[in-house]
């Protein structure tokens, strides 16, 4: 097993440095961290507000998020901040060679498979991030940057959670 | 000075130009340390890649360190910088769901966004589920509302509730990162897998 084949990704710590300068910059220059789930839920509170306008004046949570919110959803810092990350992440790709459309999964499971597991856990991550006002981005990462104890306890019941039913999931990675 | 535009430096609109910018660089930092590879991800709980460990701790240590600096050297006001609230209910609620999606899909929303950009598709899907699952908590709302606000505490930071100063807290995080560096140095040797 030392035939192991090594890295075409960078040193991960390089990566981490890079990643947290990231997140400085913007705090110092927006005062805020970074996200993701934020902007899903912009473009999420768009859609419904086109399909469905009389349904955004009445139910509960778009009224509440159209008072915190004036002006248009998608008009905002994350949706913005994410629409960088498809560029830079597509800019990676390319400088590395990585760009392919492929469904990832282990040998041992069908492309069905992952997509199926794909959706529930995208779904459960989207309410999930909801619920913790934030996922490992908004939460996690930037809530452990400025040291909020929100961001401490949600990054610990990510991880923790994963790894607890890591054992059930573990014919579909390994 | 900063933050730039709670003190005017900068304009709303540019704001938004530079999250833009910020985007890139975050899109482009996860990309080039593997974070589009859904079985690098997952690796992490199986101790057969850590990555995700030592990038996610160093970039938390970057950050924190540079805003403690900043702050000492009088670049930036801390006390106009966000910081997350803590509903002590949804923010444990909410990470214990968020780990399942996570063993579950493989990604987080960030991750997937960065996957989706060199054609994962396996993150298209999780992306719609994300999409699926946040408009089921918006159209529920009123169920959970009121385990949402529950146990509001303000905007404590872990310095305050141990009665630390920020620099050794910072300082006790630093050494924590590092034993589990060293942990994770010594699975990924205990479990050798190839690079997906």
């Amino acid at each position: 097993m030392n035939e192991v084949k090594k890295t075409k990704y960078i040193n991960p710590y390089i990566g981490g440095v890079l990643l947290g300068i990231v997140l400085l910059a913007a705090n110092f220059i927006s005062g805020r961290g970074l996200g993701a789930s934020g902007a899903v839920k912009s473009a999420v509170v768009s859609t419904v507000n086109v399909v469905a306008p009389s349904h955004v004046e009445n139910a509960a949570f778009y009224k509440a998020y159209r008072q915190s919110h004036p002006g248009n959803p998608m008009h905002s810092w994350l949706v913005f901040e994410m629409l960088g990350v498809l560029v830079g992440g597509f800019l990676s790709g390319a400088f590395a060679k990585r760009l392919k459309f492929k469904v990832e999964h282990s040998p041992k499971i069908t492309s069905k498979r992952r997509i199926i597991f794909a959706v529930m856990g995208g779904i459960l991550f989207g309410f999930g991030a909801q619920l913790g006002r934030g996922c490992t981005s908004g939460s996690a990462l930037s809530g452990m940057a400025v040291l909020s104890v929100g961001g401490f306890i949600t990054m610990a019941f990510i991880f923790g959670t994963a790894f607890a039913l890591a054992y059930f999931f573990r014919k579909n990675w390994i | 000075m900063g933050p730039l535009i709670v003190n005017e430096i900068i304009s709303p609109n540019t704001n938004l130009f530079i999250a833009f910018l910020i985007g890139i660089g975050f899109g482009f930092a996860l990309e080039s340390s593997g974070f589009s590879s859904s079985r690098k991800l997952a690796g992490m709980f199986y101790g057969y890649d850590t990555t995700v460990l030592k990038v996610f701790f160093t970039a938390a240590l970057t950050a924190m360190l540079g805003l403690l600096f900043f702050s000492l050297f009088g670049w930036i006001d801390l006390d106009f910088v966000y910081i997350n609230p803590t509903y002590l209910t949804s923010a444990i609620l909410g990470g214990a769901i968020m780990g399942a999606g996570f063993i579950m899909g493989g990604f987080c929303p960030g991750t997937a966004f960065c996957a989706i950009s060199i054609g994962k598709l396996d993150a298209l899907a999780f992306i719609g589920g994300l999409v699926l699952g946040i408009l089921f908590f918006t159209e529920g709302y009123p169920m959970w509302e009121e385990i949402y606000k529950a146990n509001f505490l303000g905007t404590p930071t872990m310095n305050d509730i141990i009665d630390l100063p920020r620099g050794v807290f910072a300082l006790g995080m630093i050494l924590v990162a590092f034993a589990m560096f060293w942990v994770g140095e010594w699975a990924e040797k205990k479990f050798p897998r190839e690079e997906y």
